[in-house]
């Protein structure tokens, strides 16, 4: 089965409006040099859906999340982030909307020269709120990622799992409407990986938050299809057969700078597509 | 191996160039615009002042009086074939107050302060530190440049006073233990020799140099590119742009105050 087009822009912007969705990409290209990396891409992030992004090495993951937040501009090609034009707004605008925005970057990013806490409360010491608020939220938002020991730790005393889990709670301490995460599970044992698997599972199914998530690994993107965090327990638990990919989650795969699928785990899983099956397989 | 040499067309290279000015001109524009945009980041400017002007103080402190011991040394020398001595005073003082004072400190912290900002902001691109601050809606040309701005050309002010009368101190100590100058005799004439155009000129240099010390420092560690080679690269291209800038622009700025008050 051929991988499934996407709907053209224009129709889709007569029946609705961007702001339907968290995410809209529309014929986004970029190149860097002679190297066109993402070449009139087009896809949509529903509300407090969960898009799993995949790619071979170089495809442009990472480059498509930060175009999301506007940190790179595309060469043609419009972004809608819940409801607001990416493309066409200035820096200082950026600033405004990357506050309802949160990302986790690939090695962190962590503020290397502020303690664990500073690095999580950034954004509320920008926003001048009081100093119990902040410790109030910061601590809850630890003990939300389990490392509430760490609070007076410095990044470098973290382990490159912990350092994930605290780039995390910086990204959702605000509560963000929408969660950018750029492989956050590379580079993990798989305890780890299934700790932040966990995490961003009760992200989207507690706080329903909409999010793109790069990754390499696809038994993550997988475990995030059939299983959902059970708040009772405090544990993602697996969903029964037949209600194995109902959650609210989606996949995208990359291949020479286009998209050659976006569709859900029953669609990915009948793709009679060589490229995906030997990718999946 | 065969090694592949690759050439560079003086145009592409020309473009580079006007490129990197153009850029630096917008990054200093924008840095200075944020003095008068909230939020002003008063504690980072204060870290800022505390990091470079009290942690230059010994480097500060040495030269200085090393400066002014060494042109007292070497004027001598050559007054005392014509029984000039006296004249000593009058020589550190000019010296150190309009010329050497500024530009030594201003070399000395460029030395040490446009590497640091290079190396540390360099460090933040290439970790992705930076694109993290963007990302959690913090602007990093208020965050990082600005206050490094304001703080390198408050403190250089200061840090270039206390270079200038370490200077004429240690110009004191050779004129009186090596030369027996009397002490009244040398700090008469360092203070009669002084008029409202030399210490003008003496206080507007520090400013200028701290500007271009911290913007230089800063511009190279913003285009840092290409992993932790990119940062010594940036590091080296800092402290050489930075050096190089002040002594040019003291050049000018020299010949400008001379063209408005005239030669003495």
């Amino acid at each position: 089965m051929p991988a499934p087009t996407l709907p053209s822009a224009n129709t889709a912007a007569a029946v609705v409006s961007p702001s339907d969705y968290a995410i809209e990409f529309e014929n986004v290209s970029i190149a860097f040099d002679d190297n066109v990396v993402l070449d009139s891409i087009s896809f949509r992030l529903a509300h407090g859906e969960t898009k799993a992004v995949f790619g071979v090495a170089g495809s442009g993951k990472s480059t498509l999340l930060k175009l999301a937040i506007g940190l790179l501009r595309p060469d043609s090609g419009r972004i809608f982030v819940l409801g607001e034009e990416v493309t066409r707004m200035s820096e200082q605008e950026l600033f405004e909307l990357r506050r309802r925005v949160g990302i986790v970057f690939q090695e962190s990013a962590l503020f290397d020269s502020l303690k664990v806490y500073e690095n999580v409360a950034f954004r509320l010491m920008e926003e001048k709120l009081s100093p119990e608020e902040i410790e109030r939220r910061v601590r809850e938002v630890l003990r939300f990622v389990e490392l509430e020991r760490t609070y007076d730790m410095r990044p470098s005393e973290l382990s490159g799992g912990m350092r994930r889990r605290v780039a995390i709670a910086r990204a959702i301490i605000t509560e963000p409407e929408v969660l950018l995460y750029d492989s956050p599970t590379g580079g993990l044992d798989p305890v780890t990986s299934n700790t932040i698997v966990e995490l961003i599972m009760k992200q989207r199914d507690v706080a329903k938050t909409s999010a793109l998530m790069v990754t390499h690994r696809l038994q993550d993107a997988f475990t995030m299809a059939t299983h959902e965090f059970d708040q009772a327990t405090n544990q993602m638990v697996a969903l029964p057969k037949g209600q194995r990919g109902e959650v609210a989650m989606s996949f995208l795969i990359l291949k020479d700078a286009k998209v050659i699928f976006d569709g859900d785990a029953h669609e990915l899983a009948a793709s009679r597509d060589e490229y995906i099956r030997e990718y999946i397989s | 191996m065969a090694l592949e040499l690759e050439l560079i067309s003086p145009f592409e290279v020309a473009k580079e160039f006007a490129l990197a000015v153009q850029e630096y001109t917008l990054l200093s524009a924008q840095s200075l615009a944020n003095f008068f945009r909230r939020p002003l980041y008063m504690g980072d400017m204060l870290q800022q002042a505390d990091l470079i002007g009290v942690g230059s103080l010994p480097i500060v402190i040495l030269t200085g009086l090393s400066v002014g011991a060494l042109l007292a040394l070497n004027s001598a020398s050559t007054l005392q074939r014509f029984g000039g001595v006296t004249l000593i005073g009058q020589l550190v003082s000019l010296g150190m107050v309009t010329e050497l004072g500024p530009l030594i400190t201003g070399l000395m912290v460029a030395g040490r302060n446009a590497s640091g900002m290079a190396s540390e902001l360099g460090s933040m691109i290439v970790t992705e530190q930076i694109d993290a601050m963007r990302a959690l809606g913090t602007d990093p040309t208020k965050k990082l440049i600005t206050p490094r701005i304001g703080a390198t050309a408050f403190m250089l002010f200061f840090l270039t006073i206390i270079a200038d009368l370490l200077g004429l101190i240690g110009g004191y100590g050779v004129a009186h233990l090596l030369f027996g100058l009397d002490t009244q005799q040398y700090w008469t004439s360092v203070w009669q020799t002084l008029v409202f155009r030399d210490v003008f000129t003496g206080l507007i240099k520090p400013v200028l140099f701290g500007f271009i010390i911290s913007t230089v420092g800063c511009y190279y560690g913003m285009s840092t590119r290409g992993g932790t080679q990119g940062v010594g690269r940036s590091t080296t291209q800092a402290v050489v742009a930075s050096s190089v800038l002040i002594l040019v622009v003291d050049f000018f700025v020299t010949k400008l105050i001379f063209a408005i008050f005239g030669y003495r």
